[in-house]
């Protein structure tokens, strides 16, 4: 039963990856992205990350996405929608990345993992929090840090010039 | 079925896609887009070590990282881009290369 | 008694004098006082007092087997070896006396004939020169170094006989002088060559050895011989190469006494005395008869000649026949003996003719007469009581020629004359010799005494010139006192004093050697026939002596018979006498003209044929060749390699800078690529 979820989640993922890529469109490849959010969602809860799960919703869905969203509708060209590709790009592109996922299977399927013992955990929301404050609290300060720099750049960037 | 190795196939298939999407689109949000693909399935990486290394929660606290600097990466490059669409009038970025020979 | 050394020593210095005193004229002679006779006069004597030294060391040995030989080695590759040396003999020792007594009378007559002469240093170096290569033969103990001396001789008769060469019969002359003596040592050097490359060696001694031990026999042989006597026939003048000897007349009077008489043409027979022992019976007799003929044959030409020089020419030529005869018979002693006394007569008649024809000369010159020849006797007579001295020594020298008893030239030719009936005797189809030996001798006899008689005696022809006539100094009347004084008996019996005798000092010394050629007789067996004809020969010779003598006689003197009524009646062969046969014509005609005429087809096909077109040919190839290089070079190699380079890496450039996309994408792509790349290695 979980197999079954496990795949139709992945194929979720999978699926709307691809379509983000290959839409010529670009909303569909937002409402794309959307989706595959979403399946990497189901994706942490198979992997017993819920915390994490939910912060992926809130943050990527609720806040990237939108933003993205944004930015596609504030630099949307009312003339020209359709962009062009070199077709040289496109066939080299998807040969060489065919080449890659070749290079990686084989790379993962050839490796002899090793894989420990586990038991499922009943949250990781607190372990999280003191992983947070005690071991990486400084990455944590640092990433303050950062997210003040970049709300200061966007802010910056996105100032009209008087 | 939730191997190691799956998790790890599906996780390379979303990076190689997003990878694809980076050098192909021609669109700069497309290529922010890819971009999340590809942070996204690093993520999903993480993750599946975390678990089945024994329950490491290493793993998260690195998945939270990504995600927080995806967010704050993705504000600023959106500003960028639309600062671009003023300039330029287009984010076509082939058009917005000045580096061309 | 004179050692080796001493004998080496003298004849380095007979050699080598004269040449130093050539060099010295021919180099400083018009700077020395008195234009440097005195340089060669000096050497001469010096020489000749050396010859005479050694003369008399000769006879106070008596040896007649006396030999000395001095060798140097020339050229020596091991296998290869020539070597050079002086070879003397009593047969050397006597030739060198004869050529040093000759050229220093020749030297001292030649101080009054030759005076004022343009070129006076000139021709006194010639005659160092001359004598030099004389004695160079005379020496010599190989056939190689006594071509090299041959060689020379000619050359120096060259130069003398054209010392006048600005009149074109003197150059002519001694053109035709050198020319013909050329023909002959063709066949002198092949000769050699045989004998060279069948028994290795040029030495005298080595080629008999050869010839006896069989390295050359038979036909081979006979060829050999025959080409070694065609350097005789050159040089000595006989048939048919005698042509140059009457030409060569137009030399000074004193060259003509001690080549064309006494020393060079007798080098021809001194060559087949020396080399007797090679010849084998076949060119014996061939050496013979060329020898008979030619002493017939130009006896007969001498008695219609005018010149007085051109009978005495003539005469020498015949007298070489004789030489040339007795070497064939077998009686070479006899050639050789004829061949010493006839230098000493025959010189003292040149000189002779020298002094009547210089007093013709003063005569017409004061006369202011230049058309008359003063060589012609037909211009002379009565000339006796003007020139007593002249005419003695002159008769006395023609009585010798003759053969008359009391003189030197009975003696030698007796000998000849002797073997040739002793030759007829053992080989009786050979009888035309002593017909041909005794024929001569009469007209020899005759147109001798007819030379005297025209000269000396009877009425004066031209009255006027001689008024101008007078005895000659005593600068040029030495030698011919000398010189008669030579022609009697006595100097060449003693210490005999018998003059019918053939013993003497001479006979006793000069011993003939074995032929080394199988088959000849030996030199014991042809003095025994000789001995056996001698009283015949003796009887004979003096009947012609006398028929000669009386019929020129009656003929000039008395005027029983007129010569030129005579000359009327035998029309035909007093023309052909006196034209000498036509055989300088029929030369040139058959001769002469076609190979100058093959010279100028020749001329025609290397000039006109093979430098136009060959060459020329040649060159416009080598214009095309190159005209088609530099088209390879400039566009094959220039344009397409050199600039070729250029132009591909531009495009090459072209092509690469549109890796420079400036299109993010693009970059990262190769990235990418570069990635799957390394990471591919390290998994392989």
């Amino acid at each position: 039963m979980s197999d079954i979820a496990f795949w139709v989640i992945v194929g979720i993922t999978v699926g709307s990856a691809f379509m983000v890529v290959q839409s010529k469109s670009l909303l569909y490849s937002a409402y794309a992205l959307l989706f595959t959010f979403i399946g990497v969602t189901g994706l942490y809860i198979f992997l017993w990350a819920d915390f994490l799960a939910v912060v992926q919703v809130v943050v990527y869905v609720g806040g990237i996405l939108v933003l993205i969203i944004f930015g596609i509708m504030l630099t949307n060209k009312i003339t020209s929608v359709n962009i062009s590709h070199t077709s040289m790009q496109k066939s080299m592109g998807a040969i060489v990345v065919i080449a890659f996922i070749g290079l990686l299977g084989f790379m993962i399927l050839s490796t002899p993992w090793l894989v420990l013992p586990n038991a499922e955990p009943s949250d990781t929301t607190s372990a999280i929090g003191r992983l947070l404050l005690i071991d990486y609290l400084l990455p944590f300060e640092a990433v303050s840090l950062l997210l003040l720099g970049a709300l200061i750049g966007a802010t910056t960037l996105s100032r009209k010039d008087s | 079925m939730d191997s190691l190795v799956n998790y790890l196939l599906v996780s390379s298939i979303l990076f190689s896609l997003g990878l694809y999407g980076v050098v192909t689109r021609r669109n700069g949000v497309a290529v922010l887009m890819s971009i999340e693909l590809i942070l996204n399935a690093a993520n999903i990486n993480f993750l599946a070590f975390a678990r089945f290394g024994g329950m490491n929660m290493t793993g998260h606290i690195y998945a939270l990282f990504v995600i927080v600097l995806a967010a704050a990466e993705a504000a600023v490059a959106l500003a960028i881009i639309i600062n671009i669409f003023n300039n330029f009038n287009t984010i076509n970025i082939d058009d917005v290369s000045e580096l061309k020979q | 008694m004179m050692s080796g050394n001493i004998i080496t020593d003298f004849s380095l210095l007979i050699l080598f004098l004269p040449l130093v005193a050539f060099i010295i004229n021919i180099i400083f002679g018009k700077r020395l006082p008195r234009q440097g006779d005195w340089v060669s006069i000096g050497a001469i004597l010096i020489t000749l007092i050396l010859s005479l030294s050694l003369l008399m060391n000769m006879l106070m040995n008596w040896d007649s087997d006396f030999s000395h030989e001095a060798v140097i080695s020339w050229i020596d590759l091991g296998a290869f070896k020539i070597n050079l040396g002086f070879f003397v003999d009593n047969i050397t020792v006597v030739m060198l006396v004869v050529v040093s007594l000759i050229s220093s009378m020749t030297h001292i007559f030649s101080l009054e004939y030759m005076k004022g002469d343009i070129r006076y240093n000139r021709y006194y170096a010639y005659l160092g020169l001359f004598t030099f290569s004389m004695n160079g033969i005379v020496l010599a103990n190989n056939v190689m170094s006594l071509y090299i001396f041959w060689e020379l001789v000619g050359v120096s008769s060259y130069l003398l006989i054209g010392h006048w060469f600005e009149k074109h019969s003197a150059a002519d002359a001694s053109k035709k002088a050198f020319l013909t003596n050329r023909v002959g040592d063709i066949g002198f050097f092949i000769g050699i060559m045989i004998m060279f490359t069948a028994i290795g060696s040029f030495n005298f001694q080595d080629l008999f050895k050869g010839v006896s031990e069989g390295l050359v026999a038979g036909s081979l042989l006979t060829f050999a011989g025959l080409g070694l006597f065609m350097g005789a026939v050159g040089k000595s003048s006989q048939f048919p190469l005698h042509i140059w000897l009457p030409d060569a007349m137009e030399g000074p009077t004193p060259v003509s006494a001690l080549m064309h008489a006494a020393t060079m043409v007798a080098a021809g027979v001194y060559l087949t005395v020396r080399l007797f022992p090679l010849f084998s019976p076949e060119a014996l007799t061939v050496i013979a008869y060329v020898g008979g003929f030619t002493a017939l044959f130009a006896a007969t030409i001498a008695i219609t000649q005018n010149d007085i020089k051109k009978v005495l020419a003539y005469s020498t030529v015949s007298q070489l026949g004789y030489m040339i005869l007795a070497v064939g018979v077998g009686n070479y002693i006899a050639a050789f003996f004829h061949l010493l006394t006839h230098a000493m007569f025959k010189a003292c008649l040149f000189y002779g003719s020298g002094s009547v024809i210089h007093s013709m000369h003063h005569s017409l010159h004061e006369l202011k007469d230049h058309d008359t020849d003063p060589q012609d006797m037909r211009n002379m007579g009565g000339f006796k009581s003007k020139m007593p001295l002249t005419h003695w020594t002159m008769l006395i020298a023609t009585l010798a020629i003759s053969g008359v008893p009391l003189f030197s030239g009975f003696l030698s030719k007796d000998a000849i004359l002797a073997g040739t009936l002793a030759f007829a005797q053992q080989y009786p189809q050979h009888f035309l010799l002593p017909i041909f030996g005794f024929g001569a001798a009469a007209i020899t006899a005759f147109y001798m005494f007819r030379l005297i008689f025209m000269t000396f005696y009877g009425k004066p022809k031209m009255k006027k010139v001689f008024k101008g006539i007078h005895e000659s100094p005593r600068v040029m009347t030495f030698p011919l006192v000398l010189l008669a004084g030579l022609s009697f008996f006595i100097f060449y019996t003693l210490p005999y004093f018998n003059p019918f005798s053939d013993h003497g000092w001479f006979t006793e010394l000069i011993k003939a050697s074995d032929s080394a050629v199988p088959g000849n007789p030996s030199a014991k067996e042809i003095y025994q026939g000789v001995h056996h004809a001698h009283y015949t020969a003796m009887a004979l010779s003096l009947l012609v002596a006398a028929l000669g003598i009386g019929l020129s006689y009656l003929m000039y003197i008395k005027e029983k018979f007129s010569a030129e009524a005579c000359a009327r009646r035998m029309g035909f062969f007093y023309k052909l006498s006196l034209n000498k046969y036509f055989f300088d014509e029929n030369y040139n005609r058959f001769l002469y003209q076609p190979f100058l005429k093959l010279s100028r087809v020749v001329a025609y096909v290397d000039w006109d044929l093979y430098d136009k077109y060959f060459i020329n040919g040649f060159g416009h190839v080598t214009k095309f060749l190159s005209k088609v290089t530099g088209r390879l070079d400039y566009e094959g190699l220039d344009q397409t390699l050199v600039d070729g380079v250029g132009s591909r890496t531009q495009w090459f450039g072209e092509k690469l800078k549109q890796v420079q996309t400036g299109r993010l994408q693009n970059y990262m792509l190769f990235a990418l690529i570069g990635v799957i790349l390394i990471l591919v290695y390290q998994a392989v």
